[in-house]
């Protein structure tokens, strides 16, 4: 299996401050990897430079066979993202963000329209095809913009925080589509604060200050440390940081 | 396939617009209500002027110069007191706006070619009523002048005043090009800096710029839905102008269009450059009001003439694209020219254009940060 995103030595500074210190990592075709790090150890900084939205001060990472910097058009086409902040527009109707989304992304009016039925289908939004996101509970409205983040078949997908907020039950249908995308061979890229969640990743990292502070599956980091669960695990390695 | 991510964008924008109907219908009759409130409201134009004249000794002329005052629907004559002295009371008491003291023997002195003298007295205790006033009393004297004249009697001009392209001096033919001006500014400006803030406030713009719609594609859709808006209102004022005020149009109707127009994308471009600099909302709309709306309004001559301003303050006025605008519309409207005196006043507006937009699209270079 190759790498879908290869990240080697990339560091980010903002004046003195290092937020981002030479972390290196790879990330297999159809894995779901949680990318986890207490607030400011420099995870958005990380995915802001994977994304494209960030220049990476030293070293280098690709996505998607591409290099983020001198390929960055290549990688965003193939790339889908759907931020800590809410990303459709409430104004406009369950389909009227579909058809942007899929025209956005250059997809085709019979794609747009397959696709787009098809997955109204899935999410159930038949009955509220018309109407306004706002109207929408905030659950649906998330599993709507993981769904169009997905519409143009990307082949990672980066998440940020995709659950904050949400019920349980939403959370546990919303990783349940986490899982079908991954078994349809997109790379998921995802943060969380739930670490009962980072314990259905592949494999997680966590990020302490700029640097990764462990990688591997939740059961080899487990093992590792003689925690019993992840959010152990966590706390042990993130206290120094705070 | 670049085309059809930016149609899809455009699209979204349009119903933006459309679905905000309270916003879209003040749009839309702004220009007929700033124009109809300027025009009735906020003019200068002084309607009753309360008139006093002191004529020791009446003769012909003083008497026709009198039957143009009492026939002017704009002055009334209010006293006609015997002497000078009798005149300070009145005005003390405001009962008087201004007053034509005649010397002795006026008839006698314009029928021998010496100049013959008036004094014309204003309450200038507001200081620009009190011109305006004067103004109206000279063209009303110029008129009487202009009439001895063609009758080919060799008469000494005595005041140097003419009003031309305006000669009834009418303030609302002067507004008229500044209102557009500043609808134009409103609509584009205000709202694209408000439209595209709040994408930046809501993480909606995050997720265009990773996406393969490229900066200048996201602010072209920006702006084009609104330039469409800017030119339905241009065509409002103008219609409403002309409807309610008769205000005259002597030039290119098409120019003018087209000098809305790139006036218009400067201020778009000015729009998405506030955006780019504030963090919300409510920064990027109070940015555009005291970033545009304000010196475009007061700088650029639309309200005080930019003669008026100190030494130091009219260089300054040059940067203000309204200025510029007005200079044309005026010119268009008003006077009747063309590109051959107006190209000046365009070129400035393409550099501005120019300078604003490459700002602008650099501003949004996604990796700014």
């Amino acid at each position: 299996m190759t790498a879908v995103i290869d990240v080697h030595e990339l560091t980010r500074r903002f004046g003195r401050f290092t937020a981002v210190d030479a972390i290196s990592f790879d990330v297999k075709a159809g894995e779901v990897f949680g990318f986890l790090g207490a607030n400011g150890a420099g995870k958005t900084t990380a995915i802001r430079m994977l994304i494209g939205l960030l220049t990476p001060t030293s070293g280098r990472a690709s996505v998607a066979g591409f290099d983020v910097l001198t390929r960055a058009e290549d990688v965003r086409r193939r790339i889908g993202y759907m931020s800590q902040r809410f990303s459709l527009y409430q104004d406009l109707t369950v389909r009227e963000n579909i058809t942007l989304y899929g025209g956005i992304y250059g997809l085709s009016d019979a794609e747009i329209r397959g696709r787009g039925e098809a997955l109204i289908e899935e999410l159930e939004l038949g009955h509220a095809s018309l109407e306004r996101v706002a109207a929408l509970p905030l659950g649906w409205k998330q599993k709507l913009a993981f769904a169009v983040a997905l519409l143009h078949r990307p082949a990672v997908v980066f998440l940020d925080e995709p659950t904050s907020g949400v019920d349980p039950i939403t959370r546990r249908q919303f990783w349940e589509m986490i899982y079908a995308a991954a078994a349809r061979g997109t790379t998921v890229f995802v943060t969380t604060h739930y670490l009962d969640e980072a314990e259905y990743c592949d494999r997680v990292s966590i990020m302490v200050d700029g640097r990764i502070g462990a990688l591997g599956t939740p059961d080899e980091l487990k093992r590792k440390y003689g925690d019993a669960t992840l959010e152990e695990v966590f706390v042990r390695l993130a206290r120094p940081a705070a | 396939m670049n085309t059809t991510a930016l149609a899809a964008f455009m699209t979204k924008e349009v119903r933006h617009i459309l679905r905000d109907r309270q916003t879209l219908t003040i749009l839309l009759l702004l220009p007929l209500a700033m124009v109809v409130l300027f025009g009735y409201a906020l003019r200068s134009d002084v309607n009753e002027v309360r008139l006093a004249l002191v004529d020791p000794a009446p003769d012909y002329a003083t008497a026709a110069l009198r039957g143009r005052f009492a026939g002017n629907a704009r002055f009334r004559i209010v006293a006609t007191p015997e002497t000078m002295a009798k005149l300070e009371p009145l005005f003390r008491r405001g009962d008087v706006d201004v007053a034509i003291v005649f010397e002795p023997g006026f008839a006698a002195r314009l029928a021998e070619g010496t100049p013959a003298r008036l004094l014309l007295v204003g309450d200038a205790s507001d200081p620009n009523t009190g011109s305006t006033m004067q103004a109206y009393a000279t063209a009303v004297i110029a008129g009487y002048q202009a009439e001895l004249g063609s009758a080919g009697a060799g008469v000494q001009i005595v005041s140097r005043t003419r009003m031309r392209y305006n000669p009834t001096l009418e303030s609302v033919n002067l507004f008229v090009p500044g209102l557009i001006a500043l609808v134009l500014t409103l609509v584009s400006a205000l709202m694209t800096a408000i439209s595209l803030s709040r994408e930046k406030e809501r993480g909606t713009l995050e997720v265009l710029l990773v996406s393969p719609l490229r900066p200048w594609q996201i602010i072209l859709g920006k702006v084009l839905p609104y330039l469409l808006l800017a030119f339905a209102n241009v065509v409002t004022a103008l219609l409403a102008a002309w409807v309610v005020f008769r205000v005259p149009f002597r030039g290119s109707l098409a120019l003018l269009l087209v000098a809305s127009m790139l006036y218009s994308m400067v201020s778009l471009a000015l729009g998405v450059l506030v955006a780019a600099v504030t963090t919300s909302q409510r920064a990027a709309m109070i940015g555009a009001l005291v970033g545009t709306m304000l010196p475009n309004e007061l700088l650029s001559g639309m309200i005080f003439p930019i003669s008026s301003m100190p030494d130091w303050l009219r260089p300054v006025t040059a940067v203000i694209p309204a200025r510029w605008f007005i200079v044309i519309a005026r010119g268009i409207m008003l006077k009747g020219v063309g590109l051959e005196y107006l190209w000046q006043a365009h070129l400035v507006l393409v550099l501005m254009l120019a300078v604003f937009l490459a700002l602008a699209i650099r501003s949004f270079k996604p990796r700014l940060a």
